[in-house]
């Protein structure tokens, strides 16, 4: 039985549907993550969760309990929010006690309680601070090991990277991923950051204008993506939009701004006519001097935007259709700005998307 | 410049007066403290000091609650019947003026009394009165600060297990105290200064200071008036002084906060 359940939860403000009947299953132990551009109603759903909102239609489950009807204390779920939200007059400590309070356990276990989770997020001497003495890493911590001090099954987390900067966020992420670990609560992150889902999820769900488009694997939702929506949200993509035709060997796609028709991975079934599209992500694509053997599209280079791990090389082809590849290392440094150049890719590494 | 002297130079020459050894007021004859000793043994004014500060610390708790839901009201329900009434009925003591409020009061205090034979007109009425047009100032005050608080704060509280009624006085009550300590000071001062509305209201057995020292000054102005003057500025500015700065405190905590 998976820890979270949503089953077909749905939520409207006035005229807009925020939430539009989604489903949702949560294994035990996971770190999920809900990925979605602003306002697509991921933070709703989380809302609804933690019992801030109630959905207008659908029932929510937790570890087999339904909790729709129940009011956020009741719950057994905790939230991290985007803001801290730290209680500005209390200490860190008097933070970390807070549900610990509510519980009416004895000040021993509290306290005891409070070291250890100070310990845990590495605060151990800032017992005594306030919030408005911390930094923004330091309250990120202070705020994560509050909402974990009572032991929740599920822990909610509202874009809790979004506030630091690019270096901390890289560290805290690793950080977060190895708590996870040690505590074994099941962790659900919203997040509009598809660097932060892909990074330190087990599991990702894609949301779009109320619903989720496409559930899996980091791996799989970056290399199969579903639709044109995910290839074109998840990272760098190449997005053809064509025609089927039957080719050389099995099935090609017409582009308006090639020469020739597009190869199409093997095993694509589906009818001659029909209109794709062909998702190539920028590191498949292959760029040479001289042509390949084989398919390959005649562009020049537009410009080359330099990254440090490698470089961004954006392509123009004569019909004026744009192409981006990525190559690692100082790759890039052979191809001038204005160079004809060739492009290909293997035509299994690319997807072929009908939604 | 002008405008702060015209406002300033009086105060200072009556504070300066206050010491003053002679009789009459405006001829300086030496230091003296002599005003304040026979200030202590006057008993009228005594009492009405008294009856000052009880009337005042009782109108200003009346209002700190009234103002508080009322502040509460205003800025937590977006909508609700009456909403935009409920709004102007607050604002309006405000700039209603005063002998209007004193003597529309007294009118409903006297039609209660020939009806239920309650209340008496005295300290009951005064109170009631200064806690009526205190409790708009204080509410203007709390939905000042409810609109600048963190809702987030309350539902993280919500979140860790705290019933609604330990969320207000844990969480909110806590978050917005500087306005309900500058409330209170407030509609204190409001109410310490007040004599229009406490001479309409008041009964015979009931007399303010500002009532008592507006009649003695009406047979002449004595050094005694200066010291007690002095005295009572000393009150307010304290009050004043107190109320700016917890205000002022709270405010450098709040962009010390977000700077970091």
């Amino acid at each position: 039985m998976a820890l979270l359940e949503i089953d077909g939860a749905s939520k409207r403000f006035g005229a807009t549907t925020a939430v539009d009947d989604v489903s949702l299953n949560v294994e035990r132990g996971a770190f999920y993550a809900l990925l979605g551009p602003s306002g697509c109603g991921k933070t709703t759903l989380l809302r609804m969760i933690a019992g801030f909102e109630t959905p207008d239609s659908g029932r929510i489950f937790i570890d087999g309990i339904d909790v729709t009807g129940l009011p956020a204390y009741a719950r057994p779920v905790n939230m991290m929010f985007q803001s801290y939200a730290l209680f500005p007059h209390m200490d860190v400590a008097g933070n970390i006690a807070f549900g610990l309070r509510q519980e009416r356990l004895d000040r021993r276990r509290i306290a005891a309680r409070v070291d250890e989770m100070l310990a845990l997020v590495q605060m151990s001497g800032y017992a005594r601070r306030r919030p408005h003495e911390l930094s923004g890493g330091q309250r990120q911590r202070v705020a994560l090991a509050r909402a974990l001090a009572k032991m929740p099954k599920l822990l909610l987390l509202d874009a809790p990277l979004a506030a630091l900067d690019r270096k901390l966020r890289a560290e805290t992420r690793l950080e977060l991923t190895g708590i996870q670990e040690r505590v074994g609560i099941t962790f659900l992150v919203v997040t509009h950051d598809q660097e932060e889902a892909l990074s330190v999820a087990s599991c990702v769900a894609v949301m779009d204008r109320g619903r989720v488009v496409q559930t899996g694997a980091p791996a799989e939702i970056y290399e199969r993506p579903a639709s044109r929506l995910v290839a074109d949200f998840v990272g760098e993509v190449n997005l053809f939009e064509g025609e089927l035709t039957a080719g050389f060997n099995g099935l090609a796609l017409v582009v308006a701004g090639f020469r020739e028709p597009v190869p199409l991975p093997c095993g694509t079934r589906l009818p001659e006519g029909a209109a794709a599209a062909l998702a190539v992500r920028p590191e498949k694509v292959v760029l040479s001097h001289a042509p390949p053997a084989g398919f390959a599209i005649a562009a020049t280079v537009s410009s080359i935007g330099y990254l440090g791990g490698g470089s961004i090389v954006h392509l123009a082809t004569e019909q004026g259709m744009a192409l981006k590849a990525y190559l690692p290392g100082a790759a890039a440094s052979s191809f001038g700005r204005g160079a004809p150049v060739w492009a290909t890719w293997p035509p299994d590494e690319a997807v072929v998307l009908t939604q | 410049m002008l405008g702060f002297g015209f406002l300033y130079a009086p105060i200072v020459l009556l504070v300066f007066y206050s010491f003053n050894a002679s009789r009459l007021v405006t001829v300086w004859a030496g230091f003296s403290t002599r005003w304040y000793g026979a200030l202590l043994h006057d008993g009228a004014f005594g009492t009405a000091a008294l009856t000052s500060l009880e009337v005042a610390a009782m109108a200003a708790a009346l209002s700190l609650v009234l103002g508080t839901c009322a502040g509460f009201g205003m800025a937590r329900f977006a909508r609700f019947p009456g909403r935009l009434v409920f709004g102007f009925a607050l604002l309006a003591p405000l700039v209603v003026p005063e002998v209007i409020l004193g003597l529309s009061l007294l009118l409903l205090f006297v039609a209660c009394q020939s009806w239920f034979g309650w209340p008496s007109r005295g300290m009951l009425t005064i109170t009631v009165a200064h806690a009526t047009f205190g409790a708009c100032f204080v509410s203007v005050l709390v939905r000042a600060q409810l609109a600048g608080f963190d809702r987030a704060l309350e539902e993280a509280a919500l979140d860790l297990g705290a019933r609604p009624w330990t969320v207000l006085t844990r969480i909110t009550l806590p978050g917005i105290s500087p306005a309900l300590v500058s409330g209170w000071l407030l509609a204190f001062t409001l109410s310490l200064d007040d004599l229009v509305i406490a001479s309409f209201v008041t009964g015979p057995s009931a007399t303010t200071l500002p009532m008592a020292v507006f009649s003695s000054v009406r047979l002449g102005v004595s050094p005694e008036i200066n010291a007690l003057a002095t005295l009572f500025l000393c009150v307010v500015f304290l009050l004043v002084a107190l109320a700016g700065w917890l205000m002022a405190r709270d405010e450098r905590r709040r962009l010390f906060g977000r700077q970091v």
